[in-house]
């Protein structure tokens, strides 16, 4: 009878066995190989009744259409930006495709200039490219603030469930916080706030695969903070944090999709664009 | 180019800090230097880190002819190669502009230190001298490259010991190595200070030196004598820049001689 070879979130190698017979299922990051199952990636071994399932510690961002992505302005021609999405399709951004109407023959590095960042949203995914969108609440260019990378894979952890994570680091920290699928990260604060977000999201990027997160990450978070000293006496987050986070509520829904349903609604869109 | 990464240093720097927490001044304060981490493939080889950033050096030593203009000394050429294993702005191909600069800066601190006396290479006059090969290769780039490229090649041939020669057969033994060092008699370091928006800032991130407006390397002597210099970037320096630049990269020298 089926055998099972490793524990629940052991770390596996590609080629490790996980199990043998027939009773046990490949799933993501997992593939049958005769009798045994094995795993294609570095990772985190699940177990989920008979279906086996690896997580992967580091993936190359893998577009699907809905996810809001933070993407760099890389290149234009006279009727489209390209972006780069941090996967080997280029980012497509026609002019339909933003808020500013746009006049034939305009000047497109007036609206989104080379090296600017955009918020936008991954409308539909080809072989080779993907059509980005910046036609929704909340996308938009993004100004002030720094923008750090971390590994897609990652992603979900900075989130955390329901968004518990990042709603930690935006309460303990005072920063706003935005993070794309692809994995660049949005951090605006003061000055030394931003570093301790910083901080914070580095470590989830490196430790992320561990249990217990969320506490690791609030004691971090706690004892940086104590630390911080404010150089500009102006600035006091404490105290119009609670401004802050009112207006902060809208941006929330923005930061973690529920993916499966913005695709859906995404891949609407984008049919009826193309039969037009 | 991103202008909000820009906007984000320039508002920083003008309140004195940086985008890793440090002040402008503060040196990396993780520099270390590990010797003949290579004993089989070099004569001489040392890795070194400031922070993230790290740096393989090696050193070769052959018997070449001398120069025609100069019968009786040997020769030294240094390499940089700027693979993409350091940085993702690195490719593949012909040595990068950037690349020939390292090296040639690298080269000029130690060559007009006057640390090496190149008539010692000689081995016959006319016919046989020693030609010293350094090679840097950058394994990770987390900035400063120029300063960790400089530390790394002079470390490696502190390292390095001549192979056994056979004067008679003229044939250079690689598996045996003698007890002589190469004749260094100084140790030139060169220490890189940064302009950015009428900021100095030293021992930049990859962010600072993309945006940076001028640099000014500085090579120092065991006596704080300095012996070489480059600037680059686009930005001018004034006078009284160049004598703040050189001030700071003095303070700073002895942090690197002290990994050493």
């Amino acid at each position: 009878m089926g055998e099972l070879f490793v524990k629940e979130r052991q770390i596996v190698v590609p080629g490790d066995k996980l199990a043998s017979g027939m009773d046990y299922l490949p799933a993501g990051g997992a593939y049958r190989d005769g009798e045994e199952i094995r795993s294609s990636v570095v990772g985190i071994l699940g177990i989920n009744g008979r279906v086996l399932r690896v997580i992967a510690l580091k993936t190359h961002y893998n577009p699907r259409p809905g996810d809001m992505v933070i993407a760099k302005i890389t290149d234009m021609t006279n009727s489209l930006w390209f972006a780069k999405v941090d996967s080997f399709r280029d980012g497509l951004m026609t002019l339909r495709e933003v808020p500013e109407y746009v006049d034939d023959g305009a000047d497109l590095t007036q609206f989104y200039n080379f090296g600017d960042y955009v918020l936008a949203k991954v409308a539909a995914v080809g072989r080779t490219n993907l059509m980005l969108t910046l036609k929704g609440p909340g996308l938009r260019k993004i100004s002030g603030g720094r923008i750090i990378e971390i590994n897609s894979a990652k992603v979900p952890r900075v989130i955390g469930k329901q968004g518990s994570m990042i709603s930690l680091l935006k309460d303990k920290t005072g920063c706003r916080i935005i993070v794309g699928q692809n994995g660049l990260v949005w951090v605006q604060g003061a000055p030394e706030h931003e570093l301790v977000a910083v901080d914070a999201i580095n470590y989830i990027n490196e430790k992320g695969h561990l249990q217990g997160l969320t506490d690791k990450v609030s004691d971090l978070l706690d004892k940086a903070m104590k630390n911080v000293v404010v150089h500009d006496s102006e600035e006091k987050p404490q105290k119009d944090k609670p401004k802050k986070k009112a207006k902060e509520e809208s941006d929330d829904e923005e930061e973690a999709p529920t993916r499966r349903a913005a695709g859906k609604k995404a891949k609407k869109t984008a049919k009826r664009g193309s039969k037009k | 180019m991103a202008k909000v990464i820009k906007e984000h240093i320039h508002s920083l720097l003008e309140k004195g800090l940086r985008q890793d927490g440090r002040k402008l001044l503060d040196y990396r304060k993780d520099i270390s230097v590990e010797y003949g981490i290579s004993p089989k493939s070099a004569e001489g080889s040392a890795r070194v880190r400031i922070g993230e950033t790290e740096v393989v050096a090696g050193v070769k030593l052959g018997m070449s002819t001398p120069y025609p203009d100069q019968q009786d000394s040997g020769s030294i050429m240094f390499g940089a190669e700027l693979s993409p294993i350091a940085s993702d702005r690195f490719e593949m191909g012909p040595p990068s502009i950037e690349s020939i600069e390292i090296a040639r800066v690298v080269d000029r601190g130690i060559r007009e230190s006057g640390a090496i006396d190149f008539k010692k290479l000689c081995v016959k006059k006319g016919e046989k001298v020693w030609q010293i090969c350094v090679d840097m290769y950058p394994i990770n780039d987390a900035g400063n490259l120029r300063d960790a490229c400089s530390l790394a090649a002079l470390a490696a041939m502190k390292d390095a010991k001549f192979p056994e020669f056979d004067k008679v057969t003229g044939i250079v033994n690689y598996e045996k190595k003698t007890k002589t060092s190469l004749p260094l008699t100084d140790e030139p370091i060169e220490v890189t200070v940064l302009k950015i928006n009428n900021d100095f800032v030293i021992d930049p991130s990859c962010e600072e030196e993309e945006f940076l407006d001028a640099r000014l390397t500085t090579a120092f002597l065991k006596d704080g004598a300095i012996c070489a210099m480059q600037k680059g970037g686009k930005g001018a320096l004034s006078t009284e820049d160049i004598g703040k630049m050189v001030k700071i990269a003095s303070d700073n020298v002895k942090l690197l001689r002290k990994a050493l």
